[in-house]
């Protein structure tokens, strides 16, 4: 492990943590961002060019953009008066703590089920795209079919005030 | 010295300088060194040229609405971007009470420091590129990604109601036509089979006769260009998209609680962006550094570059001093309802050109399906619009 792991790490767990413990909405979303960069830079520290810069793309870009236009757009930026945090607050702990186990578990398992590589993988994003529609390509295409579903759905939700007769 | 080396020579000097100055350094530091002088290079070329341009902008602007433009530091008002830098820099930097500080102090910032990483992956002439990625096309576009989100930051700090209405369309209007930016340049990647950069600009940089292979000269390729400057202006805020900032409703959009040097970073990264993008379109699409006609290919590399590049600045402004602004409304209806089908069809067309294999016939067939498509999109898009003759009034 290199110093550099750890210093993306501290900043991506940082980056967590202020996104759960910020009072203010927008802050918790520009601190997830900071911790999706954390994440990026960690695929790249590993020479996954094509995950890491998927990662700011899609997560940065789409993701972060998508989750500050829905604060602003339903509740407004202003804090409640009753405090921000749960009353449930331990049962989230129960819950993401059984998540984290769950996760560990299998990362920790899969470390004895496949044998360990000494060489580094070279993975071009000619090999991820060959194995893309070769391999996978039924994952995908499923993948495809439910993000056309969920687009179809999303203009419905979207044109059910319009099509409604006026009484 | 042969006049053929000396054009060799000229082409790579660049290169050549920087392996002379890295020569004076231990071989350890080698590599570091010669980085570190990239970026040297970039962060110094791209504002000098951000500054030129301010001024060939408004003196060119001025031209066309008949006026002078700049006209009183220096000759001919050529210093007048040393005057502005003085004056931004000397101005107080004013943050609103009720601002969120911290984001407000970041989002210039993280503007210009994303900006700049668009530049690392751009082959600005033979053997001139930063970092040759093989998904440099993927960071180019997650660089312009995390643009967004500085302009969000940038109006919502704010606590200015046109600030966040001009951020709020900025980040619609940046989503919406980033989609368009990104398929247009699947085209060619489909074409050229790969995301790295210098390899689209290889794939391009040979010659049938006197001619050059560039993409701009194949039907999928004029369309997608065509596609591809459209997204590409909508994308850097240039009018006629320039509604974020339209000074006549909203002051000035997302950076209107800015002063002083913060403010000037805004231009410098709307600038840089326009600087970066042109600088993706030529690479894309127009042969990167590749010379136009093969018996030019003396002339060095990065003339080419820059060249196109300022070409399309050039573009930009005209466009600017032509077309009026959009409505909201429009600008939506032709990203979603135009724009996005037809570069839809042109990725289909592509792999069409792709299959159907060297010949004429695939020439015909992508033109016809191209022009037949744009001809029937635009008469149902323009269907029920009634427009009168045009009337034109001339200054005395």
């Amino acid at each position: 492990m290199s110093p550099i792991f750890y210093l993306l790490a501290a900043i991506t767990l940082a980056g967590g943590l202020a996104a759960v413990l910020l009072k203010h909405l927008v802050h918790c979303a520009l601190a997830v961002t900071v911790a999706f960069a954390g994440l990026a830079l960690l695929f790249l520290e590993l020479d996954a060019q094509f995950a890491g810069f998927a990662q700011i793309l899609v997560y940065i870009g789409a993701v972060a953009i998508l989750i500050v236009f829905a604060i602003l757009l339903t509740r407004g930026a202003d804090l409640p008066k009753a405090g921000v945090f749960s009353k449930t607050w331990f049962l989230g702990l129960l819950i993401a703590a059984a998540v984290f186990a769950v996760l560990g578990w299998a990362v920790l398992a899969s470390v004895s089920a496949i044998p360990q590589q000494t060489a580094i993988p070279s993975v071009t994003v000619h090999d991820i795209g060959v194995a893309l529609v070769g391999r996978y390509v039924l994952p995908l295409e499923i993948v495809a079919l439910l993000l056309t579903a969920a687009t179809i759905g999303a203009v419905i939700v979207a044109m059910h005030e319009k099509a409604r007769p006026r009484g | 010295m042969s006049a053929n080396s000396f054009f060799v020579n000229l082409d790579q000097i660049f290169v050549l300088l920087r392996n002379w100055l890295v020569g004076f350094l231990p071989s350890a530091l080698r590599p570091a060194a010669g980085v570190l002088l990239g970026v040297i290079a970039i962060v110094c070329v791209f504002p000098g040229l951000f500054a030129l341009t301010t001024v060939f902008e408004r003196k060119g602007l001025g031209r066309m609405q008949n006026r002078l433009g700049p006209n009183r530091v220096g000759p001919y008002g050529l210093f007048q971007p040393v005057a502005d830098g003085i004056k931004s820099l000397t101005k107080e930097d004013i943050v609103p009470l009720s601002a969120n500080a911290a984001v407000h102090f970041l989002a210039p910032l993280a503007l210009v420091v994303t900006v700049f990483m668009g530049f690392a992956v751009l082959p600005m002439g033979r053997n001139m590129v930063l970092v040759d990625m093989d998904a440099g096309l993927l960071f180019f576009f997650a660089m312009g990604a995390a643009t967004e989100l500085s302009v969000f930051m940038a109006g919502w700090s704010s606590r200015n109601k046109y600030s966040l209405l001009g951020a709020m369309r900025a980040v619609a209007q940046m989503i919406s036509y980033e989609v368009v930016l990104l398929l247009s340049s699947v085209a060619v990647v489909m074409i050229t089979g790969s995301l790295s950069l210098p390899k689209i600009v290889a794939a391009q940089d040979q010659y049938s006769g006197i001619f050059p292979h560039w993409y701009i000269f194949t039907p999928w390729g004029l369309a997608g260009f065509v596609m591809y400057a459209i997204a590409a202006t909508a994308e850097t805020n240039r009018s006629p998209f320039d509604l974020p900032e339209g000074e006549s409703e909203l002051v000035a959009g997302y950076h209107t609680e800015y002063s002083g040097f913060k403010f000037a970073l805004f231009f410098l990264g709307e600038y840089l962006a326009m600087f970066s993008i042109s600088g993706l379109g030529t690479t894309l699409f127009l042969g990167g550094w590749s010379a136009p006609l093969s018996f030019l290919q003396f002339i060095p590399s990065w003339i080419w570059f820059f060249g196109k590049v300022m070409t399309s600045i050039f573009v930009f402004i005209w466009v600017r001093g032509t077309l009026p602004r959009l409505r909201q409304d429009q600008l939506m209806n032709f990203a979603w309802k135009f724009v996005l089908p037809y570069t839809l069809l042109n990725l289909m067309v592509t792999a069409l050109w792709r299959f159907m294999g060297e010949g004429w016939q695939r020439w015909v067939v992508c033109t016809i399906i191209l022009a037949g498509a744009y001809i029937v999109m635009g008469r149902l898009g323009m269907r029920g619009e009634h427009f009168g003759r045009r009337s034109y009034r001339h200054a005395e």
